[in-house]
């Protein structure tokens, strides 16, 4: 599987169609993949989750904030149902009362058959968008459960072609896209030429520790010239680090919780190796809550660093004056990343940088916090046999950015920016997706000096 | 020991028994498991406040959701509401409540209670008929949905009865009332109806992860 091709022609980037898919890894008997499934599931097992299973009145309006079931009014897609058998099996199998459970018979042993017809459910149509947790009368955050079914699911060798092979990539490579640390030195030194910007790479000790997503190096590699302008122009100690550079975190994203340790780590080990006292954070929704809101954890102390997200550290720097941008004359909307805003709290950042640009900004109706996932996240943009579905849900961003009339369309995460991209192609549509990031570095006042 | 001293009696309070120790068994099976810590650089304090707060706000559903959830929200409302004034502002169930624990409330006129009754049966039969024909209700929906629904419907369903008697002795209404309630307290703690005190916990523990990242509550 590692061997598979990269697809760097096409707008997303994933591996060249398979000859045959591999959607089940490993040779295990049915009944090994149901036991790993369930032995890793409630391996993360405590007092918050099993709240949340316990919690669910089946009141179905889950439904009504999940993307992938207004875009086709499939009641499958109901986010409480994707969980299903892990529910079942902690009713039968851990929950308070599971011994009635089990000895009325009122909930059935999962199956390895049933796993595999929620692989679909639980990889291909959920993005952890988390949008259904804030509907939930319960509170329940279905979002995070979703991610301990990976977990499970990953063990039982139960993840989709597409991302486990780029979620094995990630591990063996370090990047999920084939981004060696030579080929991140010579990009680096690709945009140091074209954008005439100084970048710093591999210095001993450095005050910020920046990172960037894989999707960025290959994709949009401006995104380096542009954080290393906005570094330089605020005066930073800062570094790029080969040891340490890839922001993506596919093992988070399939569900292999020591592939995702490995990742952070990586970081992790190079903050601390240049005595770094922030971790910069790129354009990238999944590696915000990866090392923002999971690294310590992963880490199993407090990090010795902060963590911000380059919105985050843009606003705090204009906010202080230490920054200062031209006006931009522009109608402007804004694509809220799931895990930034609505799951990672820092809706506002990108809003206070617009203001400082001063453009006529255009919220999205429903925008924000409640704002709909572009339907890429969660590693969904990888799997191929997902297209048709991920071009139907886009349907409903179309709709909410054309409703703006907004001239320019703005994001900042290069995952939503790829999706955007691709989407756009499907549909020959008008917008494409641009960098709140590029936008800023593009207008720095000291340019006019 | 006649039918109404049976279900006052002996089956009264095995009932108040089973709902209480096993509410705590459920509940204490949930809070004893393990607990992670939570290392990240926190943006908010107050836990307490943020858990506080989402229990309180997630009796009402956002804006951007309301016109999708109307009908479920609707009759939610309808139901809870029918249900309090029936369980709390009935007189004689005042009189009961003032021998359990000694202090009592006004309550509404017997009409204004029985109106009530009738519109939370009409609700429960209209939240009854939504979830066997919705396809995603109809999806969800297991044994515990259903049977928690009846042991719900049951008390009204009997207490409402009881003024119309169908030729049947008083008391021996009033002891299948009675039964009625007990077999809705024993059914508690195991189903969904467990959401009366689950509800606390759910809310507030997201209330509390989610504040400390300064997101959407």
């Amino acid at each position: 599987m590692s061997t598979s091709e990269f697809d760097l022609e096409s707008k997303r980037l994933s591996i060249k169609e398979p000859e045959i898919r591999y959607d089940t890894q490993g040779d295990l008997s049915d009944e090994e993949r149901v036991q790993k499934a369930m032995a890793h599931f409630a391996k993360n097992f405590g007092t918050t989750a099993a709240i949340y299973l316990d919690s669910c009145i089946h009141c179905g309006m889950c439904a009504d904030a999940c993307h992938y079931y207004v875009a086709t009014g499939d009641p499958k897609y109901t986010p409480i149902w994707k969980l299903e058998p892990f529910k079942q099996a902690y009713k039968r199998e851990v929950s308070p009362f599971a011994f009635l459970y089990r000895l009325f018979g009122l909930k059935k042993k999962v199956t390895a058959e049933q796993l595999q017809e929620w692989q679909h459910l639980l990889y291909d149509s959920c993005t952890v968008c988390g949008r259904c947790s804030l509907i939930c009368p319960m509170g329940i955050d279905i979002a995070s459960l979703v991610a301990m079914a990976r977990h499970g699911m990953f063990k039982a060798g139960l993840v989709p072609h597409e991302l486990h092979a780029v979620a094995e990539r990630a591990e063996v490579d370090g990047s999920p896209l084939g981004v060696t640390p030579q080929l991140f030195e010579e990009r680096l030194e690709w945009m140091e030429d074209e954008h005439e910007v100084d970048i710093n790479i591999d210095k001993e000790q450095a005050d910020v520790l920046a990172v960037m997503s894989s999707i960025e190096i290959q994709k949009y590699p401006a995104a380096m010239a542009a954080t290393a302008k906005i570094l330089n122009a605020m005066g930073e100690s800062w570094t790029f680090r080969t040891d340490g550079f890839e922001a993506t975190n596919f093992g988070m994203m399939s569900g292999n919780v020591e592939w995702q340790k490995n990742t952070s780590m990586r970081i992790i080990n190079a903050a601390i190796k240049v005595g770094a006292k922030m971790v910069l954070l790129p354009e990238c929704g999944h590696a915000y809550m990866a090392l923002r809101w999971m690294g310590a954890n992963i880490y199993g102390k407090p990090l010795p660093f902060k963590v911000l997200h380059v919105s985050e550290y843009l606003a705090d720097a204009l906010n202080s004056g230490k920054l200062k941008v031209r006006k931009v004359d522009k109608s402007v909307t804004f694509h809220d990343p799931c895990q930034i805003s609505r799951r990672g709290g820092a809706t506002r950042a990108p809003r206070d940088i617009l203001k400082h640009l001063a453009v006529d900004f255009r919220e999205l109706p429903g925008g924000g916090d409640y704002n709909w996932c572009c339907g890429g996240g969660g590693g969904v943009v990888t799997i191929l046999r997902a297209d048709e579905l991920r071009y139907k849900v886009f349907k409903l961003k179309m709709e909410q950015v054309e409703a703006t009339e907004a001239e320019t369309l703005l994001s900042s995460c290069s995952n939503c920016r790829q999706n955007f991209d691709d989407c756009q192609e499907h549909y020959d549509w008008k917008y494409t997706m641009e960098s709140l990031l590029d936008l800023v570095a593009d207008n720095l006042e000291e340019d006019e000096a | 020991m006649d039918l109404l001293d049976f279900a006052r009696g002996p089956a009264m309070q095995v009932a108040i028994y089973v709902f209480l120790t096993g509410s705590l068994w459920r509940l204490f099976g949930i809070l004893l498991l393990q607990r992670k810590p939570d290392y990240s650089e926190l943006r908010k304090t107050g836990k307490l406040r943020a858990a506080l707060k989402v229990i309180w706000n997630r009796a009402f559903t956002a804006p951007e959701f309301r016109m999708a959830t109307r009908y479920t929200r609707i009759v939610g409302y309808t139901l809870h509401f029918g249900l309090f004034v029936t369980v709390f502002l009935f007189v004689p169930h005042i009189v009961f409540f003032k021998g359990l624990i000694g202090i009592d409330w006004p309550g509404l006129p017997n009409n204004v209670i029985f109106f009530v009754g009738v519109i939370t049966v009409g609700v429960g039969i209209a939240i009854l008929i939504r979830r066997m024909t919705h396809p995603v209700l109809r999806l969800i929906s297991n044994f515990d949905d259903y049977f928690s629904w009846f042991v719900t419907m049951l008390p009204v369903i009997t207490g409402l009865i009881m003024p119309i008697r169908f030729g049947i002795r008083w008391e021996t209404l009033l002891a299948i009332h009675i039964l009625s309630v007990a077999l809705l307290l024993i059914w508690l703690p195991f189903g969904k109806l467990a959401h009366v005190f689950l509800l606390i916990a759910s809310r507030g523990t997201t209330g509390a992860i989610i504040e400390r990242r300064g997101a959407r509550t």
